[in-house]
C-alpha cells in the first residue's frame, strides 16, 4: 500500500524511473533544454536527422561495449579494433585490387573479412586474458589497446592508406538505400540482432548471468569462460564493422580512427543503466545513450564550446552517470 | 555486584524485519552467559549492538551501570568490550605481531618499532597459553590458532567484557578444552563473557545463565544448573524435533553415484556411493572436508586420484557444467557468493537454470518466454515462494525466501542428483520445515539426495544414511540405530587420519 501511494506522488515517480532505466531520462530532458537554449539551430527536424546519422558509429561501438560490460568487464581497446580493422581491410583492398582489378566485390569482401580477421584475434586476446587467466578487463584490454593500436601504426608507419575501390567508400560510407543512409540500416540490423540475441536467445541469458554473479553462473552450467570469451569477441567485432564504415567514410585506412571512443562507448552504455558491476543493461536504452552522447556534441558545437572544453565535459559526464549507477544499484538492492 | 552489561528494551528495525524486540539482558562480571537460538533469532543482531557494529533503533545499553552508546567497534573497545566474530578481522597477508597490533603500533620516534611489537606479541601469547610465532603470516595459520591471534587482540585496553561468537565452531576436542581452560581463566579474572554457539553440549562445561532468543525476542533466561539439554531445544525451536523434521520413506533405488578412492585438495582416498530414493547425510566440523569432498565430486577443485562414476558414467575430471548437465546438481552453502545473482529478480535467477542452463533446449536457439515463466510459476508455487516475492531482486528477500528460491533451480535444473550443503542456513524455522518437505517429495520421487550440514540433528534427522568426514577422511558411515549424537561426535573427532 505504502509503495503504491508512493509512487503515484511525483518524487515516487521520478524515483521509479530512475530505478527502471537509470539516469539517461533525466540527462535527456536536461541536454534538449540546455542546448535549445543555447542554440536556435539545435531543435531542427534537420539536425536531429543528423546527430542520428553521426550517431550511428558510437551506437554500433556502444552495443558491443555493453555486451562485455554486462559480462562484468569493460573494453578499452574498441578503439584499436577500429583502427586495426582500417589499417588492414584498407591495405587487404588496395592489395587486392592491385590482382583482381575487375572483381571489385571480391576485392571488397577479402578486404573487409581481413578487418574482422584483425579484430577477431583483438577480441580473442582480451577473451582469452580475461577468461582463462583471471586478468583484469582493465589492464588486459588495455594492454592489448595499446598492442593493436602499436601493431596498427607500424603496418602502415603512421600513414593513411589511400586507393580504396571507389565503390566501397561510395556504396558504405556515402551509399543510400530507399533514401536511408547505408550506416543507418547496418546499425539497425545490428541493433535488431543484438536485441534477438540478448532477449531471445539462451546465450545472451548467459552473459546476464556470467555478469550477475559469475559463481552461481558456473553452479548453473553455465559454460562462463566461453560466454566471457564470446563478449569480447563479439565486441571487437562489432568495433571492426564500425571501422568498417569509418574507413568508407574517410576514404582511407587510418591508425587514429576511434581515438575516443572506448571512453564514450563507457559513457553511453552507464548513462543508459548499465552496471559497471556487470549484469544490468538493455540494448534499446543503449541506442538511446549513444545517440546522447553524440547529441550533447552536437549541442556543444552549436553552442561554440571549445573541443578541450567538450573533453572536460565529456568527463565529468561520465563520472556523473557512474555516480548515479552507484546509488541506483544502492536502490535496487535494498527496495527503494 | 553490579552489573558488567545491562540492555533495556534494545530493539532493532530494519526495512520489513524486526530483527530484534525489546531485549533486555545482562551479563555479571566474571559469568559466562550463552547466547542461544536458530540462525536469525536475533543473536547477531544483539552482540554486533554490544560490540559497536550496529546501533539499537529503541532501547539502551549500560555498562557498569552507566549509560553508553558506541558508533564504532573502536569505541565499544577502548570501553573494554572486545568482540571475536565468525568472519576473522585478521589481515591474512600480514604476520601474526603486525595484526595483534593493528591500530595499536608501537613507535620509535616516527618509526614502527617491529622488534617491540614482535616481543610484546610473543609475551602477550605466552601469557595466553598460545603457541604461535608472533613472525608467522597470518594466512599460513589454521583456523584455529588464527581464532587464537584474535583472541589476543582483545588484550591490548582493560578488558571487561569478551564477546565470542561461535568459538568452537572450527576446532577440534583438543582445542576447544584449550579454550575453555582459557575462558575459564578469564571468568577468574573478572571477564564477563557473552557466548554464543549451537553446541548445546558444551553450555553445562563453562556457562553459568543461558538466554534463549526466538525471532528477536527473548524467550527466557535461566540458569544452566536448572535446566536441560531438551528443555533449551523446545525453548529455541518453539516445538518438538518430530515436528521439524519429517519421516522420509526409504525406497532404496539403483546406484546413481559412486566415489571410489577420492583424493582431493583436502580430501583423502573417500569411497561411498548413492543411491536413488535416500537421503545421504554429510556431516563433520567446519574443515573437516565434507563440503571440499563433494566440490571434488562436481569437478569445482581437482580430483588427484580416485574415480567417480555418474549413472554408470565415469565423470572424474569433468568440467562442472557437463556434469549438472548430466543429471547432477549442488546448492551452495553461500547463496550470496555462490548462490543467486542478487540484484535480480527470484524469476530471473530461476530462468536461468531453465534457459541458459536446462538440459534440454528443444533444438531451437531462441527461448520462448511464456514458456519459461510459466516454468518459473510451477516451481515458485512448488518452493512455496509468495507471490509478491517473485518480481523483487533477490537482495531484498529474508534468508528463507532466497533459499527458497536456490531451491527451485534444481528444479529449473531438473537433476537426479542433488546436493544441499548447509540448506538451511540463515532460514527461520517455518521456512526449515518446508525445505525439508521439499527435500522429502524429491526422495520419495525416486531422486537421490545429498545433505551436508553442520548442524547435527539436520543432519541425523534428515537422512537415512551419515557420512562422517574428519580431517579429510570419512571416519565413518552410519545408519539406523547407529546414528546417535554421541557416535557421531565420537567420529568428528577421530584422529587416527590426523596430519599432524
Amino acid at each position: 500500500m505504502t509503495s503504491a501511494a508512493a509512487t503515484s506522488s511525483f518524487p515516487g515517480l521520478i524515483r521509479k524511473i530512475f530505478v527502471r532505466v537509470g539516469v539517461l531520462p533525466f540527462f535527456l530532458l536536461g541536454a534538449l533544454v540546455v542546448f535549445t537554449l543555447l542554440s536556435p539551430k539545435f531543435l531542427t527536424g534537420q539536425n536531429l536527422v543528423n546527430v542520428m546519422r553521426q550517431s550511428v558509429y558510437l551506437v554500433l561501438v556502444s552495443l558491443g561495449q555493453m555486451l562485455v560490460l554486462i559480462s562484468g568487464g569493460f573494453d578499452l581497446s574498441v578503439g584499436t579494433a577500429i583502427a586495426l580493422t582500417s589499417v588492414v581491410s584498407a591495405t587487404a583492398m588496395v592489395f587486392l585490387a592491385g590482382i583482381f582489378p575487375d572483381a571489385i566485390w571480391l576485392v571488397i569482401l577479402l578486404g573487409a573479412f581481413a578487418g574482422f580477421a584483425a579484430a577477431a584475434c583483438v577480441g580473442l586476446l582480451n577473451g582469452i586474458g580475461v577468461a582463462y587467466f583471471d586478468v583484469s578487463p582493465f589492464i588486459m584490454t588495455l594492454g592489448v589497446s595499446s598492442l593493436a593500436g602499436g601493431a596498427a601504426l607500424f603496418l602502415t608507419g603512421g600513414v593513411p592508406v589511400s586507393g580504396l575501390p571507389f565503390a566501397f567508400a561510395d556504396i558504405f560510407g556515402f551509399g543510400r538505400l530507399w533514401g536511408v543512409p547505408v550506416p543507418v540500416i547496418v546499425a539497425v540490423i545490428c541493433i535488431a540482432a543484438m536485441w534477438i540475441f540478448m532477449s531471445r536467445t539462451a546465450l545472451g541469458t548467459q552473459v546476464y548471468a556470467v555478469g550477475g554473479n559469475i559463481k552461481a553462473a558456473h553452479l548453473s552450467a553455465i559454460n562462463t569462460k566461453r560466454t566471457l570469451m564470446m563478449a569480447y569477441v563479439i565486441c571487437a567485432l562489432i568495433a571492426s564493422l564500425t571501422g568498417l564504415l569509418l574507413t568508407a567514410r574517410v576514404e582511407s585506412g587510418e591508425a587514429n580512427l576511434g581515438g575516443t571512443i572506448a571512453l564514450e562507448s563507457i559513457a553511453a552504455c552507464v548513462i543508459a543503466g548499465v552496471s559497471l558491476r556487470g549484469g544490468i543493461g538493455r540494448v534499446e536504452n543503449v541506442v538511446l545513450g549513444g545517440f546522447f552522447i553524440v547529441l550533447v556534441q552536437n549541442g556543444m558545437n552549436l553552442a561554440q564550446i571549445s573541443s578541450y572544453m567538450q573533453m572536460v565535459l565529456l568527463g565529468a559526464l561520465l563520472i556523473l552517470a557512474v555516480i548515479f549507477d552507484q546509488l541506483r544499484y544502492r536502490m535496487i538492492m535494498s527496495g527503494s | 555486584m553490579s552489573k558488567l552489561i545491562e540492555t533495556r528494551g534494545l530493539t532493532k528495525q530494519y526495512p520489513g524485519v524486526l530483527a530484534l524486540d525489546h531485549v533486555d539482558f545482562d551479563l555479571e562480571p566474571g559469568e559466562v552467559h550463552v547466547l542461544f537460538g536458530e540462525n536469525g533469532a536475533g543473536k547477531s543482531t544483539l552482540i554486533s549492538m554490544l560490540a559497536g557494529a550496529n546501533t539499537p533503533s529503541e532501547g539502551t545499553i549500560h555498562l557498569d551501570g552507566e549509560k553508553v552508546a558506541f558508533d564504532s567497534v573502536g569505541q565499544a573497545q577502548a570501553k573494554g568490550i572486545y568482540t571475536v566474530f565468525q568472519e576473522f578481522s585478521l589481515i591474512p597477508t600480514l604476520t601474526v605481531a603486525q595484526n595483534i597490533f593493528l591500530g595499536w603500533e608501537l613507535r620509535r620516534g616516527p618509526f614502527l618499532d617491529h622488534r617491540a611489537m614482535r616481543k610484546r606479541a610473543r609475551g602477550m601469547l605466552e601469557e595466553l597459553g598460545f603457541d604461535i610465532d608472533p613472525s608467522a603470516i597470518v594466512a599460513h595459520l589454521s583456523r584455529a590458532q588464527q581464532q587464537m591471534v584474535e583472541i589476543t587482540k582483545a588484550f591490548h585496553g582493560d578488558l571487561k567484557v569478551l564477546i565470542l561468537d561461535e568459538p568452537t565452531a572450527s576446532l577440534t576436542d583438543r582445542e576447544v578444552d584449550h579454550l575453555f581452560d582459557f575462558v575459564a581463566s578469564l571468568k577468574a579474572r573478572g571477564v564477563g563473557i557473552v557466548y554464543i554457539s549451537h553446541r548445546i553440549q558444551e553450555f553445562a562445561r563453562i556457562a553459568e545463565r543461558v538466554t534463549v532468543l526466538r525471532d528477536g525476542a527473548v524467550i527466557g533466561t535461566v540458569a544452566m544448573s536448572d535446566t536441560n539439554d531438551d528443555a533449551l531445544i523446545e525453548m529455541m525451536t518453539g516445538r518438538s524435533f518430530d515436528q521439524i523434521y519429517p519421516a522420509i520413506a526409504r525406497t532404496e533405488g539403483e546406484e546413481i553415484l559412486k566415489v571410489s578412492g577420492l583424493t582431493a585438495p583436502g580430501i583423502k582416498a573417500a569411497s561411498f556411493n548413492v543411491r536413488r530414493g535416500e537421503v545421504l547425510g554429510v556431516a563433520g566440523l567446519v574443515g573437516s572436508g565434507k563440503s571440499r569432498l563433494f566440490r571434488a565430486v562436481m569437478g569445482l577443485t581437482p580430483v588427484l586420484s580416485g574415480t567417480v562414476s555418474f549413472q554408470g558414467t565415469d565423470i572424474t575430471g569433468s568440467a562442472t557444467r557437463d556434469i549438472i548437465m548430466g543429471g547432477m546438481y549442488y546448492l551452495s552453502p553461500d547463496r550470496k557468493a555462490e548462490g543467486l545473482d542478487l540484484a535480480k529478480t527470484a524469476r530471473d535467477n530461476l530462468s536461468v537454470n531453465i534457459v541458459a542452463g536446462a538440459r534440454n533446449t528443444g533444438g531451437s536457439p531462441f527461448i520462448r518466454w511464456r514458456g519459461v515463466n510459466t516454468r518459473t510459476d510451477e516451481i515458485s508455487d512448488h518452493v512455496e515462494l509468495h507471490p509478491g516475492y517473485r518480481n523483487k531482486p533477490v537482495s531484498q528477500l529474508s534468508g528463507g525466501n532466497q533459499q527458497k528460491v536456490l531451491f527451485g533451480k534444481c528444479f529449473g535444473q531438473e537433476a537426479d542428483l542433488i546436493i544441499f550443503d548447509e540448506p538451511t542456513v540463515g532460514v527461520d524455522m517455518g521456512t526449515r520445515a518446508a525445505l525439508y518437505l521439499l527435500i522429502k517429495q524429491l526422495a520419495e520421487a525416486g531422486k537421490a539426495i545429498v545433505v551436508i550440514s553442520s548442524d547435527l540433528p539436520e543432519a541425523m534427522n534428515i537422512s537415512h544414511r551419515l557420512l562422517v568426514l574428519a580431517h579429510g577422511r570419512i571416519s565413518a558411515e552410519l545408519s539406523g540405530d547407529d546414528m546417535t549424537e554421541d557416535q557421531v561426535l565420537k567420529y568428528f573427532f577421530d584422529e587416527t587420519g590426523a596430519t599432524q
